[in-house]
């Protein structure tokens, strides 16, 4: 066992029905860090946290969460991980405090009255806290939730696109709140669609198609995707796209507004293509870094469907 | 047009509800195959007007008369005749629901016969249920007035000319007065806490799926007993409620006695209860939806208040319709009740029939804790 890391496991496979769902992914997130899971829908992030904590039995593959076996010992994780269902999982019927002192007590958390305390203080729903959890918003529903994630004093936060959404001051006062969670010890992987939230991570594993195909800090993925990236601001950007698109050497041209970021994986070929385009006056061309999003459309582009 | 509209979007609903009529194959397939059920099963099994009841004898003497008047008997096809007993005997079967007829032949009973001294034949019914046995009541007096005519001839004819040579008294035990309610609202009792503990622990388990908090509550430390009691028990006090509602109207609305021991029945009760619950649970963790717990709980339902005795009296049921009968929960808590407020039955009586909800709970709660899984695969 690893203590450096919080989650490490090798080769998971899990099919449903003869559909593989999650192929060969391997992950490790050091403690203490924010792990980013990214990937399309359906790609089978959902299914690879329910193998983390032990809802989902894998097919083959094996590790360690929290250095206990994902396989065996799923009791001693449920005990110590602190897991964020996609959908709002805490009863509508119950009020916020009702919900965390149930949890409380299926934790059999010791001075349970005080701890429930500190968390509604700590998420700032102690104004609320009467009120039942199905007139909340998506943003308080969400906080309750990690509310709840939070109550047994977990080491490893298992969060399932927790702001999906959720309007964005409530995402960066999320955001902001999983930073201090991570400063004080707390491992977090967070599946997301959000860019901006991405870059927020100390690293991220992006899966596609059930496959894992990058994993690293967002320097290292946009290095990885080999992409040279220019931007051009055009009048009829949409226009300009379509055409650039067709031309070998582009292998994707996206439109920002009135910016089009046109990106090939050979920078030469990619220049070639742009050459004719160079010259015309109404068309201001720049170099540009890639971005995080440019690098993951690239990676899946790279890969086919082959679950189909 | 503004005429086609209507139809089109009419058309539209109507198609989608076709469509998802046919996703759910369960539901379809309930709603095919119900009926077809019931009708096979009640259609065979329901009868009015039950025969070859069980019938004992305390006979005082053995002679041609009284061998005649029990043939004559067993010839109605009403009554059926397990032997001579004692009637100390007699009294202990029709407590426990044994037989549901006494003939008692006195000593001395031809002689007086033959003296025209029209003796007293005793016929004892178990009148907790009078739907059960009135058919073979009223056929008795044809016994009484053919029976022995071809014994008495020659130089007895005389004997058959005036009244009939011996007198028939029928004693109706339990019930007096052949009340109805004395056997529908002890009887409602079970049918009532069938009919909501099983729907609603069936809902206990689908309303956790389809709510989405189920993938929550797995992913917390909780064993799969600590669930399946924690949602049961309550509702063991909801069932207390209204068992105590249904005899406090039993008693002050339909007089109905209360001649057996309260303590006793709160006591089965318990198990009876548990048992419902136990089948709701089990159901809730088959069906996919709630509609899918609640016609699995209907579908429990019918069989229970039509093969169990409440509706029709389960003695006139063909020999399978008996046997699914007897593994009803609804059957064995239905003669317990009736036997400890109708006849006053103690422990020992209703025993044979506690051990079988014993049973029906504990094979329902092992299939309940396998069904119930720790996963989502």
């Amino acid at each position: 066992m690893n203590r450096a890391f919080a989650i490490e496991v090798h080769g998971l496979n899990k099919s449903f029905d003869g559909k593989p769902a999650v192929r060969d992914v391997s992950i490790a997130v050091e403690s203490g860090t924010i792990c980013g899971f990214l990937g399309p829908n359906g790609s089978g992030k959902t299914t690879t946290i329910r193998m983390l904590c032990g809802l989902v039995t894998p097919d083959s593959g094996h590790g360690t969460c929290l250095g206990y076996d994902i396989q065996r010992e799923s009791d001693q994780i449920k005990r110590r991980v602190g897991y964020m269902t996609q959908a709002f999982g805490l009863y509508t019927d119950l009020s916020i405090r009702q919900n965390l002192d149930f949890v409380a007590r299926l934790y059999q958390v010791r001075r349970r009255d005080e701890v429930v305390d500190r968390v509604l203080e700590r998420l700032g729903l102690a104004g609320r806290q009467h009120q039942l959890a199905g007139s909340l918003s998506g943003g308080w529903k969400q906080r309750l939730a990690l509310a709840a994630c939070l109550l047994p004093e977990p080491n490893l936060l298992l969060l399932d696109e927790p702001t999906a959404g959720v309007d964005p001051k409530a995402r960066r006062e999320f955001w902001d709140q999983i930073h201090l969670l991570a400063a004080e010890g707390l491992t977090v992987l967070v599946s997301t669609h959000y860019m901006d939230e991405a870059e927020r991570c100390h690293s991220i594993a992006y899966i596609a198609y059930g496959r894992l195909l990058a994993r690293g800090d967002a320097d290292a993925i946009i290095r990885a995707s080999d992409l040279a990236t220019w931007h051009v601001v055009a009048t009829h950007p949409t226009r300009l796209a379509l055409e650039l698109e067709a031309r070998s050497g582009v292998d994707m041209a996206v439109a920002f507004g009135n910016t089009l970021h046109v990106s090939g994986r050979d920078p030469a070929r990619l220049e070639a293509a742009i050459a004719p385009y160079r010259d015309d006056p109404s068309l201001a061309w720049t170099a540009a870094t890639p971005g995080l999003e440019d690098a993951f459309i690239a990676l899946m582009d790279g890969v086919p469907d082959s679950r189909r | 047009m503004n005429f086609g509209g209507p139809f089109f979007r009419f058309w539209a609903v109507l198609r989608k509800e076709f469509i998802q009529m046919r996703r759910d194959r369960l539901t379809f397939a309930m709603m095919i195959g119900v009926p077809i059920l019931q009708l096979v099963i009640f259609g065979y099994a329901i009868n009015a007007n039950p025969k070859t009841l069980p019938t004992a004898v305390v006979a005082g003497e053995s002679t041609t008369f009284t061998r005649t008047i029990l043939a004559a008997m067993e010839n109605t096809g009403y009554f059926d005749i397990t032997g001579a007993v004692s009637a100390a005997e007699a009294d202990a079967m029709v407590a426990r629901g044994d037989v549901l007829f006494v003939v008692t032949i006195p000593t001395g009973f031809s002689r007086q016969l033959l003296r025209g001294e029209r003796p007293l034949l005793l016929v004892e019914a178990d009148a907790t249920d009078p739907a059960a046995t009135s058919n073979a009541l009223s056929a008795l007096n044809l016994v009484v007035q053919t029976a022995l005519a071809r014994d008495l001839s020659g130089p007895l004819a005389n004997l058959n000319a005036g009244p009939p040579p011996f007198e028939l008294r029928i004693h109706r035990r339990y019930n007096e007065e052949g009340i109805t309610q004395y056997n529908i609202v002890p009887g409602l009792i079970g049918v009532v806490l069938t009919m909501t503990m099983v729907i609603m622990t069936s809902l206990a388990m689908t309303r956790e799926r389809e709510r989405g908090t189920m993938e929550n509550l797995l992913a917390m430390p909780v064993r799969p007993s600590e669930v399946m009691f924690g949602k049961i028990i309550p509702y063991v006090f909801v069932g207390y409620v209204q068992v105590l509602i249904i005899i406090l109207i039993a008693r002050y609305l339909f007089a109905v006695p209360m001649i057996g021991s309260l303590w006793l029945l709160s006591g089965v009760l318990v198990v009876f209860i548990a048992a419902n619950l136990a089948m709701g649970f089990t159901f809730s963790t088959v069906a996919e939806n709630q509609l899918q717990a609640i016609q699995m709980s209907i579908f429990f339902f019918l069989p229970s208040i039509l093969l169990s005795g409440f509706m029709f009296p389960f003695r006139g049921m063909p020999q399978w319709a008996q046997w699914i009968g007897e593994v009803l929960p609804l059957t064995h808590f239905l003669r317990i009740v009736r036997g400890i407020m109708l006849k006053g039955n103690e422990a020992r009586d209703i025993w044979p029939e506690v051990w079988p909800l014993l049973a029906f709970l504990v094979v329902v709660m092992s299939v309940a804790m396998l069904r119930y899984r720790r996963t989502l695969d």
